[in-house]
């Protein structure tokens, strides 16, 4: 569904990725972990568009959409959410999910200008499925309000809700439950899980490895822009280079909990 | 009550109703005359809003605009025997063209840098209207003869007055369209995170442009109007200080806020007029004013009131 195939970039002499190769399959969760400044956000920049890679492409379908700018890969179905939250503050809640569905909109300014009728019924459709997807979330009684009185854990489902609002194949989550409470972090689970049974492909970066060993098929990890492993929770969770290189004592025994 | 000042149509059939009624309360044509001119510079900040409050991109050259449009319909009737209307329609015509071919590669810059890209656009305008003067007038500017369509004569205060006023509430309605369609969605998403309004599928660069391309128009009408009304038209109105006048107005009002934009317009229109009993301290206690609304009312007159009346 998703690949990269040695992606490389570097930032003012600095290798953030070297030789970065990836596969994600239809209709799997896809985590990418690592510690801190391993690459995994620049990684997920890449893949979105976002940044262009030094060497290496990037495939959607089998396509190669290396370079391609982030509006032209939403319309090829790859959507993502942002560890730094990007809500569009000034919104309501619902017209964050709204902006969503862009592309599914007729796109025709003239008729926008003099609201000839079809505009207010596709504002009508619009409308009821962002509520629709907020309910999906669990954001159901906050679509009125305004995006910036909503607290944390809810803007991150509100993000969620708004690239599914797209109608991804493949969704990107940049660390979905950074700065969430537990029990945050277990509505956000949930809601993940129920993405991938609709189809969707789920590729995530997360630091939660509770979250990310209960929920994830793979798990691809990172260290210092480079790939160290790839696997299963189990097999990333035995691997020598990873306990070694990023998961240290304190990770083992968390691994081994969780 | 909360539903009705979300709903951007309650404020143009408040300003309608204004409008309307205007007449029935102003003592004398002077005051009429005074009203027109808020009317023209009020559709001029309509248009801005949609670009600075709605898509955050600011312009300080929609004045090039505006003049484009005073000098079409100058020159048009003039020099070119066309007549005054189609003038109009030809001048907002080659100022939304010219925002189109311009736009592309200025809407690239951001923030400081659009700045000064629009304000040399604006300059440049105003440059041509100064050197052209065989077709111009030069630095003198030149007269403009009065708006007649289908042998019907337009002149004086009232028939100009109703003319703007209604212009203003159907520019004020079609902005209204705008925002809450889904390029309006784009465009005010495109204003809190470009990013994000990328990856959802919004072609950043297209919308700056239309909000870009709509602004010129607004302005180039307004500019057409205030020539038609004056009679005659000079560089000054397409020069640097009538754009900043513009963004003063939208600032002033409130940026997003379709009517803060009407209320600062006709509070920069009204002040000098107003303030004239202070003499030669005049331009101080504008400015004194300005400082004041901006330090109390940072998001602007109308924005900060309907907060404050809504607790």
């Amino acid at each position: 569904m998703l690949a990269a195939s040695n992606i490389s970039i570097s930032f003012g002499g600095l290798n953030a990725l070297s030789n970065v190769s990836l596969k994600v399959e239809t209709g799997e969760i896809f985590a990418i972990i690592g510690p801190n400044g391993a690459g995994k956000t620049t990684l997920f920049n890449i893949i979105s568009g976002l940044y262009a890679p030094s060497s290496g492409r990037t495939t959607l379908n089998g396509e190669d959409v290396t370079g391609l700018a982030p509006h032209l890969l939403a319309r090829r179905g790859l959507s993502r959410t942002f560890q730094n939250l990007q809500i569009f503050f000034r919104m309501s809640a619902a017209e964050n999910v709204m902006v969503g569905r862009h592309l599914h909109e007729q796109r025709n300014v003239i008729a926008h200008l003099f609201t000839l009728p079809s505009v207010l019924k596709q504002n009508r459709v619009t409308r009821e499925k962002a509520e629709e997807l907020m309910a999906f979330v669990g954001l159901r009684d906050m679509t009125n309000r305004p995006a910036g009185t909503l607290p944390y854990g809810a803007l991150r489902r509100l993000e969620i809700a708004r690239a599914l609002a797209t109608e991804p194949k493949v969704l990107l989550l940049d660390e979905p439950a950074a700065g969430c409470n537990p029990v945050e972090t277990a509505e956000i689970d949930d809601v993940i899980q129920k993405i991938a049974a609709r189809g969707v492909t789920v590729v995530l970066v997360e630091h939660d490895m509770k979250l990310v060993m209960k929920i994830s098929h793979r798990i691809h990890v990172l260290d210092q822009g480079r790939t160290i492993a790839e696997g299963t929770a189990a097999e990333v969770r035995a691997n020598e280079a990873v306990i070694e290189a990023y998961l240290g004592k304190h990770g083992q025994r968390e691994a081994a909990r969780a | 009550m909360r539903r009705l000042l979300d709903s951007p149509y309650a404020v143009v059939v408040l300003l309608a109703l204004i409008v309307a009624l205007l007449p029935l309360i102003l003592p004398s044509l002077f005051y009429l005359r005074v009203a027109a001119i808020v009317c023209i510079f009020a559709l001029a900040v309509v248009g801005i809003n949609l670009l600075m409050g709605f898509a955050g991109q600011v312009s300080l050259g929609h004045a090039g605009f505006f003049g484009i449009g005073a000098y079409a319909v100058a020159i048009g009737p003039t020099h070119l025997g066309i007549p005054s209307w189609v003038s109009l329609i030809i001048g907002a015509v080659a100022a939304g063209l010219m925002a189109f071919l311009v736009g592309r590669p200025i809407l690239r810059l951001r923030g400081h840098y659009l700045a000064v890209a629009t304000l040399g656009l604006g300059l440049l305008i105003a440059m041509v209207f100064t050197n052209e003067a065989g077709w111009t007038g030069g630095p003198d500017g030149m007269p403009v003869p009065r708006l007649e369509v289908f042998g019907f004569r337009v002149f004086g205060p009232r028939m100009w007055y109703w003319i703007s006023g209604v212009t203003l509430v159907i520019g004020a309605w079609i902005a209204a369209n705008l925002i809450a369609s889904p390029t309006g969605r784009a465009l005010r998403a495109i204003h809190d995170s470009e990013t994000a309004a990328r990856v959802l599928g919004v072609d950043v660069a297209r919308y700056k442009l239309v909000a870009f391309v709509i602004s010129a128009v607004y302005a180039a009408i307004a500019g057409a109007y205030l020539a038609l009304f004056d009679g005659l038209v000079t560089p000054i109105t397409a020069g640097f200080l009538r754009s900043i006048e513009f963004v003063t107005m939208a600032v002033l009002g409130g940026l997003g806020s379709i009517f803060g934009g009407i209320v600062g317009a006709a509070l920069l229109v009204l002040l000098p007029q107003v303030l004239t009993v202070f003499h030669d301290y005049e331009h101080i206690a504008l400015g004194l004013i300005m400082m004041m609304v901006m330090i109390f009312l940072p998001s602007g007159i109308v924005p900060a009131l309907v907060a404050r009346f809504r607790r």
